[in-house]
């Protein structure tokens, strides 16, 4: 039970770090700024997710395509991370997918509703990077964004960069 | 045991290569290199084929005169390559995939080292003495 606390916790304390850190050395907070932050925390989760993904799939037998990547990340490596599997995986079998989770571990805290609906992307852009960052040590470039409608529920769309 | 141990990045440059001393090293950098071309087919056949049994050990790769070239390739398509001595018969195929699946172990260790930098040459002294351990001991 204590466990499964920690990587929120250790997650909420990153991102108001990072947060705090840009404000402190800028003073106001504009767009801008804002827009550092999320690279920043992108690109931790982008390092985390390369070597996450080196270690979840030394086990596992070779993948077939681009979609059995995809639905590892949706199950083993969602689970792993989040605790919980993806709900919803879409693709147009043109390199575009769209994962949704109805419960996304890292906005459960927040209350429901509207109320935060703005502050969501900061406690996103981590986990963007991480999924990132494991696509890419698959040997998928790829472009993900997060959007949130409704609170606990987010989707994230993943692009692939076809070369 | 092996005589030539490579570890080579996605895009196909060394990390890491390590061989026995008093040996021509340029040889066995040369052997290594060479076998890019087959560890390339065995992937690329694998993917249409044998769909069912993906292997990340992918065998024997080519058998020279005085070496035998083994292959094995991570799921984050880094390649690994150990040459071992023909005249060594003893050595099962099973041996070498422990071999293969300890050096996938360590290797994972290094990739989940914060600092080091995923593509950058592996200098890890633990990797070093892992591989060491698998060498033949010149003697």
């Amino acid at each position: 039970m204590a466990d499964e606390v920690l990587f929120d916790f250790l997650h909420m304390e990153m991102v108001s770090h990072v947060y705090k850190e840009q404000k402190s050395s800028k003073g106001e907070s504009d767009s801008k700024e804002r827009a550092v932050c999320v690279s920043i925390l992108e690109g931790m989760g982008f390092r985390v997710g390369q070597g996450l993904i080196e270690r979840m799939t030394k086990d596992s037998p070779s993948f077939k395509d681009e979609l059995d990547m995809m639905k590892f990340i949706c199950k083993d490596f969602w689970t792993q991370v989040f605790r919980k599997q993806i709900d919803n995986l879409r693709t147009n079998h043109q390199g575009t997918y769209v994962l949704q989770d109805n419960k996304f571990a890292l906005l459960t805290q927040l209350s429901n509703g509207k109320q935060y609906l703005e502050e969501a992307p900061k406690y996103l852009a981590y986990s963007c990077g991480l999924v990132r960052g494991a696509l890419s040590n698959l040997g998928l470039e790829s472009v993900v964004t997060a959007e949130v409608s409704l609170m606990p529920s987010c989707k994230f769309q993943v692009v692939i960069q076809k070369l | 045991m092996a005589v030539c141990i490579a570890v080579i990045a996605k895009e196909n440059y060394p990390l890491y290569i390590r061989s026995v001393p008093m040996q021509n090293e340029l040889k066995f950098h040369y052997t290594v290199h060479t076998s890019l071309d087959v560890v390339e087919e065995k992937i690329s056949a694998a993917g249409k084929a044998m769909a069912d049994q993906r292997e990340l050990y992918l065998g024997l790769l080519y058998p020279t005169e005085d070496y035998k070239v083994y292959g094995y390739v991570t799921n984050s398509k880094v390649k690994f390559v150990i040459v071992v001595d023909s005249s060594n018969t003893s050595l099962r195929d099973n041996e070498i995939r422990s071999m293969f699946r300890k050096l996938h172990n360590s290797f994972t260790d290094v990739m989940c080292n914060p600092f080091y930098n995923p593509g950058d040459p592996v200098q890890s002294k633990a990797f070093d003495s892992m591989v060491s351990g698998m060498m033949v001991q010149a003697s």
